[in-house]
């Protein structure tokens, strides 16, 4: 079947019966709504990593270079909004998560196939608001993405406008997480016990645990900062009895669990990359799978890390840190069973193993340094500096923003049947590495010589820091305009992509690319482990 | 697991269990959306007990007695509807959830009276009366404000849900063999009959 070319794709056949562009908004197949998100999110992306660029060719000189103190207050303030909220919390979830987990557990569609187009409208919606949040009169957030009493009681700016965006969005995160749990307990195929599911999908279903679990908490917490601005009913005022430390801990109950819905599907996505191309089967499968489940747990209960500065019993502080420390610990079984699996795996280096190894480097730096900002003593020198915007790039921006460029190469040709230039492909993610280096790691050093996190001027011993920064920057950003464009010129002329050039062995790679409607012409009864490559003679003989 | 025909686009999909188990994950984060405000109301609590006290004294523990077995019953009549369809008796289950549908009525009318007599004493976040109080009775009332209004915005969403589902029952889209629609609906009215039954007597019993 995996050559059958006769099979009309996913694309030449709709769910309804509608052509055009009505085909895809109505539409209630899995992959086109993956796509959907694709285009909005990207989109998105775009958007904030031009804010990204405005904001460092403020900071390349000290005082005044094109903007004015309030438009960078407003500026750093959306730019974390819109990659927080629009692209890393949905990335890999909703793009690569809506696309490949029915496939990779056999089912023809997600569980709620309906409700899946709602998340995408309701994301939409939220995105329009945030949108329509930046014209209002009043103006653009100032608050920082954190919205920190009892700042974003009082700033003038459209703060409830962008906050009930928050809250949106928030919905379609939690009703995205309850459409995929459902979809692993009710639609795998036979024979595909969950110790038999890819990693990918494990990894996705720890996440959607965590949305619904953490965003109830976070769509609260706006809604009293609401409430506050609306009324004035002081749960978090002082002056009337309340507690603005209240809010960080409500705030970061939410956030920092965030932390890992953006980065455990990135996670996911490694060890589905490694295997295929070291054509060795994962080391420590169930160690990775049980890792996901143990970061998703103790992920909850370390978010007073946040608030060590902020005001809290020092014994409060020391458990919250050696809670953080203990984090660590599953974050490094993925990261040592993946190192095992290459280990005497016959390693075929292509684009998206290259990633692989771009990310393995970058988010090890991104959280060895969490370590620093974990332990109290170090902490207390570099809260709110660019230490810490550093480590929370490196983590995030090299971590998830890494691993979403790994798998855009990896699913590109199931995606759209088409092969990009490998050429240009490699080029980029050497170019990606240099200047994601250049960008964030100055910001290192400024941050351990004092230079604190969001400010619009700078001391003039801090210049060529900056400028390195600025300069990394443009160089990371032109990387992501020429990924983007060799991607968009593949669509249209690039080779036609076979259904499995990787030699991957999951079940998204027995289907043609781009797959058929219903992905399965009849549903496949597993009976492999999820990474036997014993598996590929016999798919090349189909 | 999946028996249908080969790639039939149209094909009916029907998983009870999965409606079901979804409606449930949903409930859950209600119980969490609660469960932030159940926290903010015990920090608030243990820091201001006698203020609380104080400020409880001022509820109407009648009115909330009336809306409580209200909803309780609304509740059981909600239950009945399923059971009534499952029994094939459709005219029945109408009766019931119409039924659901008038309590669920008159226990927004009875709060109606109830925030309308507040605010005419002059008690509403950020009224003159109010901040002339100590500040654990000014949270007393903020939270009394936040969580019942949270309450009953979600009593008015099951409404809408009730009423839908009493006009697919008439349509026969809800049917004695197919009724997971009703099922679910009922399952968030009882969420919001359980969550009635910790904020009673959290705000009109402890005094």
């Amino acid at each position: 079947m995996a050559n059958d070319v006769a099979v009309k794709s996913f694309y030449q056949e709709s769910t309804n019966k509608y052509s055009g562009i009505l085909s895809w908004l109505l539409t209630k197949d899995h992959k086109r709504i993956g796509l959907m998100y694709m285009i909005a999110i990207l989109a998105f992306f775009v958007v904030g990593v031009i804010i990204g660029l405005l904001m460092r060719l403020e900071l390349i000189a000290p005082g005044r270079t094109i903007m004015d103190a309030q438009t960078y207050n407003t500026l750093f303030t959306l730019h974390g909004v819109i990659m927080i909220f629009l692209f890393i919390i949905p990335g890999l979830p909703a793009i690569f998560g809506n696309f490949f987990l029915p496939i990779q557990i056999g089912a023809r569609d997600v569980a709620f196939p309906r409700l899946n187009l709602l998340s995408w409208y309701i994301y939409i919606i939220g995105a329009i608001l945030v949108l329509v949040s930046l014209f209002l009169p009043g103006g653009p957030i100032d608050t920082g993405w954190t919205f920190y009493i009892p700042y974003s009681v009082r700033s003038t700016t459209n703060v409830s406008m962008a906050l009930f965006a928050a809250f949106v969005l928030g919905f379609s995160s939690i009703l995205t997480g309850l459409n995929f749990i459902t979809t692993v307990h009710r639609l795998r195929a036979p024979g595909m016990g969950f110790f038999k599911m890819p990693l990918f999908v494990w990894a996705t279903y720890a996440t959607a645990w965590i949305q619904i679990l953490a965003t109830p908490v976070i769509a609260l917490t706006i809604l009293l900062v609401i409430l506050e601005r609306t009324f004035g009913v002081g749960i978090f005022d002082p002056a009337l009895g309340g507690d603005p430390i209240l809010f960080q801990h409500m705030f970061w109950i939410y956030s920092h669990p965030a932390v890992y819905i953006m980065i455990l599907p990135a996670m996911g996505v490694v060890s589905e990359i490694i295997p295929t191309f070291s054509r060795r089967t994962i080391f420590g499968y169930k160690a990775i799978a049980m890792s996901s489940l143990a970061i998703a747990f103790v992920g909850y209960l370390v978010w007073a890390h946040h608030m060590f500065s902020s005001g809290m019993s020092d014994t409060a502080r020391w458990i919250f840190s050696l809670l953080t420390f203990i984090v660590a610990l599953p974050s490094g079984v993925k990261i040592f069973n993946w190192v095992a699996t290459m280990y005497k795996g016959s390693i075929d280096p292509q684009t998206p193993f290259l990633w692989v190894m771009n990310f393995i480097f970058l988010f090890s730096i991104g959280g060895l340094t969490g370590l620093v900002l974990g332990s109290l003593a170090t902490d207390i020198h570099l809260t709110d500096t660019y230490f810490v915007v550093a480590h929370f790039h490196y983590v995030m921006f090299g971590g998830t923003g890494t691993i979403f460029f790994a798998a855009l190469h990896y699913w590109f040709p199931k995606m759209f049947g088409k092969m990009y230039n490998k050429k240009f492909a490699n080029i980029a993610v050497v170019a990606y590495f240099i200047g994601f280096n250049m960008l964030y790691f100055p910001k290192f050093i400024m941050g351990y010589m004092g230079m604190p996190r969001r400010y619009y001027d700078y001391l003039p011993q801090f210049t060529i820091y900056q400028e390195i920064s600025t300069i990394g920057s443009w160089i990371l950003s032109g990387t992501i305009f020429f990924i983007i464009g060799y991607l968009i010129h593949a669509l249209k002329y690039g080779k036609k992509a076979t259904s499995n050039p990787w030699g991957g062995v999951t079940l998204e790679w027995h289907i043609p690319s781009p797959p058929p409607l219903e992905n399965f012409e009849t549903i496949p009864i597993v009976t492999h482990e999820p990474y036997d490559f014993s598996q590929l003679k016999e798919m090349k003989d189909e | 697991m999946n028996n249908h025909a080969d790639s039939a686009v149209h094909q009916i999909h029907r998983d009870d269990v999965g409606a079901k188990m979804g409606m449930w994950l949903f409930l859950f984060t209600e119980v969490l959306l609660f469960g932030g405000m159940f926290l903010v109301y015990a920090v608030y609590r243990y820091q201001y007990p006698s203020q609380f006290h104080l400020a409880a004294m001022e509820l109407n523990t009648a009115m909330g007695t009336f809306n409580t077995i209200i909803l309780l019953t609304s509740s059981l009549t909600v239950a009945l509807s399923i059971a009534a369809l499952q029994n094939g008796k459709k005219i029945l289950s109408l009766i019931l959830l119409s039924a659901t549908l008038l309590f669920a009525l008159m226990f927004m009318v009875v709060k109606y009276f109830e925030w309308t007599a507040k605010i005419s004493h002059g008690i509403y976040p950020g009224s003159p009366e109010l901040l002339a109080k100590h500040n654990g009775q000014i949270l007393f009332f903020g939270l009394y404000y936040v969580m019942t209004g949270l309450h009953g915005l979600h009593v008015l969403i099951g409404m809408i849900v009730i009423a839908f589902m009493i006009v697919f029952v008439a349509r026969d889209k809800v049917t004695t063999d197919n009724y997971v629609k009703l099922e679910n609906s009922a399952l968030y009215w009882h969420l919001v009959d359980l969550i009635w039954i910790f904020l009673f007597p959290l705000f009109y019993l402890i005094q």
